[in-house]
């Protein structure tokens, strides 16, 4: 059996709904920038004799997204209490769903480790978010804790997968399907901090599960699931069992580490929540008209602008990006802005951790024309483009690529204006011009290279290469 | 029958505190009621009672939510606009 | 507008909080005293659910039923005792003293309601709201010789209400006449969008004994069984007897489910106590929680402290009755016994339009009486909790009394029918005047 058919993953993904107000009240879910406790309400705050009221939206976008990944809706679904005791959530309960979830069974098809495949959805339910706890040490030790309850009763979408990943790559490919879905439905923002955390499902064929909780970002899976899985392995290496268990991933330091809290086993002792009534919103679901989603979307830039499949993929692996990448190709060269934005762009803003939406389209898109029409080497465009992403981050207005690559003279000059560099990088390197003649090439990539040195990246290598070879080319029959 | 070791894990569960000296009161009552609730046994049927009417819904629209100091006004101890509570690491 | 002085003295601890001076509005109830179960919200004014894990608690919000109290002019002029947490049937589990009978003090008024039926029977006041869970407006109504009635589950909204048992209860009117019930009845009556339990069933009826020729009265044998005292099941058969003159017709039947309706009441209500009552953990509201220690020790030391006997009693039963292997032999059963019930109730009012019978086994207790034995104290909420259990209204109105202890008639209608059963009663305070 080869290594990754081994490994077992199934995930547990609870998303933010991008509602203006909470599950059951309504606060506004928009309170980053305000104090703690400020955003509470008698409901959200679980003040004696308050009730909760089902905010439509949440499960109008509940429902979008069991359209989308191909659940079916039962005609009943119900919001149940689990019964637990935290400071953090305010009632002594959270609502919930439990043996009536809001849709069942349905799937997300990803490129999978070993082509397409398709990731089975168990079920995803509608539950309120607890509040936020913050930990305050006295000497050495935790003193107590302060509460916010703004957090309190934000509606969360609880997504189950069956147990069909079999590696951390496959896992960080399903999130990454998972997230440019919900939001391509418009219910989810990506961008919200803390909007997204993961549970995790691991075992290695043959021997128990663990659990590991409180993954709180995409990065965090793939590396929480690889220590995870490394772990269990070694355990059966040296012939040790893995213990079933729950274990948290500690971000900071990359490991997870055993959860064991002193009550054996939890009972949550959920039942019917009470105050709510069964929702029949099966009906619902057809009056639901779905946005294009990431899969047709890839297949209309390809048909659309002939740009490669990969290319496709990437350009519509994020709303924001498929959406940059239409307004760019209406502007200029599909193909070109393709690769530009997908090889290129992308690059660049991870490096700097910066959302595509901070890139001004006109900018890029003079830029990209600049290399379409020959007037900058790629070499130039890249520097121009570091520059341009430079001042946007350090809050400049940034000139247009046109006007900096004039200011800084980097426009690509003429062939034959560089026959004097070519001459001297011809005379200054015999060895390598003795080299090529006898046949290693790459010592033509070699000149080709002192020649942008010299020119400082003006010279375009595609027209300087053959002006270089002809010149160092012995003539034929001398 | 329930023991008073079954009454004292009921307690924890609850996590409602119980003296040692109110077990055997506890736990003799509880014997008293849960016999009287075995006349559930008797109850064929399963299921449950059909809901009368279905869920009605709110719109999502933002209502104003309680000042800060009315929040605070019925907590103990404040910090920052925090309420405290007991340590939980 | 106006302000009203609340002088009256209140020998019976009818009231955890008195309202001295109380403002009012005009309106249908312009100026008209009322009080509250202290279990309703009022803001600004201190609500304990008879609890000293509440004392100190003042509610920033007003309950439904209070702002349409205002709205309709009422001056409310205090909250009222109650068993705690209306874990009771005898206003005795209050952590602020028991509320005595006006008619007999050396009786319980009933409960949980106690504090607001001897608030109205005492004349402290002319009408009151209580709540009623499992019988909690009906046995007080009955004990101290007033009318109480239970309305339709949903029909008056429960947001602000501090729940004890969220599918079983609801708010209802309590006074010393049907009229006065019915009017208070018309007041907080209808829907309201912050309760989703509710329903759009406002209430604008006028009571009359119009009706009552042709009217079909069940009488099921079960409320006249085992541990029903005789000289009540006589005053209760005599009073069904005046409205067969009036041209009733009684039609004997029986609701079989009665034999395991109070388990199925006891296994829900505890159940869903034991979730409600986790709220209370001392660190948004009520006295403080030692935040010095660790959570479960302080939350579990905080309960112990502030909940009387009872409350941890329920707690623990609804604990054990949701708990991972007794879920289906006790909650599950009992909501099949609930459909049950409900079945029962839709037979018997296919055939009956009103279904009549005691509305408690006994006359009140002395005080002291049951408190050491739950057991003997739930049993006596047998005739009361089968409404409770379909949500249908029941009234209970005053038809007699035995060794000078009042007795209460209890009528209960079919869903949304509180006309016609306060019609009924209507009818029959009209002959026994």
């Amino acid at each position: 059996m080869s290594e990754h058919t081994d490994v077992i993953i199934g995930l547990e993904i609870h998303c933010q709904l991008n509602t203006e107000t909470k599950l059951f009240c309504g606060c506004s879910t928009d309170y980053k920038t305000d104090g703690p406790n400020t955003h509470v309400c008698p409901v959200c705050l679980g003040l004696p004799g308050a009730l909760p009221m089902i905010n439509r939206k949440a499960v109008e976008y509940g429902l979008c997204v069991a359209k989308a990944l191909n659940l079916e809706v039962p005609e009943e679904s119900e919001f149940a209490r689990k019964n637990y005791f935290y400071p953090d959530l305010p009632k002594g309960y959270q609502i919930t769903m439990y043996d009536r979830p809001l849709a069942v069974w349905g799937y997300l098809e990803i490129e999978g480790d070993e082509g397409e495949k398709k990731i089975r959805i168990t079920r995803i339910h509608l539950e309120e978010d607890p509040g936020r706890l913050v930990h305050k040490a006295g000497a050495g030790h935790v003193a107590y804790t302060l509460v916010d309850y703004n957090r309190s009763g934000i509606p969360l979408i609880e997504i189950v997968t069956e147990p069909d990943l079999r590696s951390p790559k496959e896992a960080r490919r399903f999130l990454n399907k998972l997230r440019a879905t919900l939001e391509y439905l418009g219910v989810y923002d990506g961008e919200r901090e803390g909007g997204l955390r993961v549970d995790a499902n691991i075992s290695i064929r043959g021997s128990e599960r663990v659990e590991v909780k409180n993954i709180s970002s995409y990065k965090g899976v793939e590396k929480a699931l690889t220590f995870e899985i490394t772990r269990q392995k070694n355990l059966i290496r040296r012939g040790l069992r893995v213990e079933r268990e729950t274990r948290h991933f500690q971000e900071g330091r990359g490991i997870t580490s055993s959860a064991r809290s002193k009550e054996t086993e939890n009972d949550y002792r959920y039942f019917p929540e009470p105050d709510l009534r069964p929702l029949r919103v099966k009906d619902w679901v057809e009056a639901i008209a779905l946005p294009e989603l990431p899969d047709a979307r890839r297949d209309r830039f390809m048909a659309t602008y002939g740009i490669s499949l990969n290319h496709a993929r990437t350009l519509t692996g994020d709303l924001r990006l498929a959406e940059f990448y239409e307004a760019l190709a209406a502007k200029t060269d599909p193909a070109l802005a393709a690769t530009w934005t997908a090889d290129t762009l992308l690059g660049e803003l991870n490096y700097r951790d910066m959302p595509v939406t901070t890139v001004p389209l006109d900018h890029f898109a003079d830029l990209v024309g600049l290399v379409g029409r020959g007037e900058v080497t790629d070499r130039v465009a890249i520097d121009v483009l570091r520059a341009l992403l430079d001042a946007v981050i350090a809050g400049e207005t940034p000139v247009t690529p046109s006007e900096y690559v004039k200011q800084h003279n980097l426009g690509k000059g003429a062939a034959d204006a560089f026959a004097a560099v070519i001459d001297e990088v011809i005379a200054e390197n015999p060895q390598a011009v003795a080299d090529y003649r006898e046949g290693k090439g790459a010592a033509l990539n070699f000149l080709v290279g002192q020649v942008m040195k010299k020119t400082r990246g003006k010279a375009d290598p595609k027209e300087i290469t053959p002006l270089i070879a002809a010149r160092i080319t012995p003539e034929e029959g001398a | 029958m329930v023991t008073e070791s079954d009454v004292a894990h009921i307690a924890i569960l609850a996590d409602i505190g119980i003296g040692d000296e109110e077990l055997a009161e506890f736990t003799g009552q509880f014997n008293a009621i849960l016999e009287y609730f075995d006349l559930l046994d008797q109850v064929e049927e399963s299921g449950r009672p059909a809901a009368v009417t279905t869920n009605i819904f709110r719109d999502d629209a933002v209502v104003p939510s309680l000042s800060l100091d009315a929040v605070l006004e019925n907590a103990g101890e404040s910090e920052a606009g925090y309420i405290r509570a007991p340590k939980v690491m | 507008m106006g302000s009203i002085t609340f002088d009256a003295e209140d020998r019976w601890n009818a009231f955890i909080t008195l309202c001295r001076e109380a403002d009012h509005g005009d309106g249908p109830l312009a100026g008209v005293l009322v009080a509250v179960k202290d279990n309703i919200s009022t803001a600004g004014v201190q609500t304990t659910c008879g609890s000293r894990i509440l004392q100190g608690y003042i509610p920033p919000y007003d309950a439904h039923v209070v702002e349409l109290l205002k709205a309709a002019g009422a001056a409310i002029v205090g909250k009222t005792n109650m068993d705690e947490f209306g874990m009771g049937t005898t206003t005795e589990s209050s952590a602020f003293g028991p509320t005595t009978n006006p008619v007999d003090t050396a009786r319980v008024p009933g409960g949980s309601s106690g504090g607001s039926a001897a608030a109205v029977a005492a004349g402290m006041v002319p009408m009151a709201l209580g709540t009623d869970t499992g019988g909690s407006i009906r046995c007080p109504a009955a004990f101290c010789g007033i009318v109480g009635l239970k309305p339709t589950y949903g029909r008056v909204s429960r947001y602000g209400l501090i729940a004890y048992a969220n599918s079983l209860e609801g708010i209802g009117p309590m006074a010393r006449n049907v009229a006065d019930v019915s009017s208070l009845f018309s007041v907080i009556a209808g829907p309201d969008a912050r309760d989703a339990t509710s329903i759009d069933r406002p209430y604008s009826h006028t009571p009359s004994s119009d009706g009552i020729a042709g009217l079909r009265i069940g009488v099921p044998a079960e409320f006249f069984g085992a541990g029903v005292d005789p000289g009540v099941a006589e005053k209760v058969r005599s009073a069904i007897d005046s409205l067969a003159d009036l041209g009733a017709e009684i039609v004997e039947c029986s609701m079989p489910s009665m034999a395991f309706a109070l388990a199925a009441y006891y296994v829900t209500c505890t159940s869903e106590a034991s979730s409600n009552l986790a709220r209370f953990d001392g660190i948004r509201y009520g006295p403080d929680i030692e935040s010095k220690r660790s959570w479960h020790d302080a939350y579990q030391e905080h309960r112990r402290e502030h909940f009387g006997k009872e409350v941890r009693r329920r707690i623990m039963l609804g604990t054990f009755a949701l708990s991972a292997g007794y879920y289906g032999k006790y909650y599950a059963k009992a909501q099949a016994a609930r459909k049950s019930v409900g079945e029962d109730f839709a037979r018997l009012f296919a055939d009956v339009d009103v279904i009549a019978g005691p509305t408690m086994p006994t006359t009140a207790f002395a005080l002291g009486e049951k408190t050491a034995d739950p057991l003997s104290m739930y049993l006596a909420d047998i005739l009361t909790v089968p409404a409770n259990l379909a949500g249908v209204p029941a009234i209970s109105v005053p038809c007699g009394s035995v060794d000078g202890l009042p007795v209460g008639l209890q009528l209960i209608g079919r869903h949304c029918e509180e006309e016609r059963i306060i019609d009924t009663a209507y009818a029959y305070e009209e002959v026994r005047r």
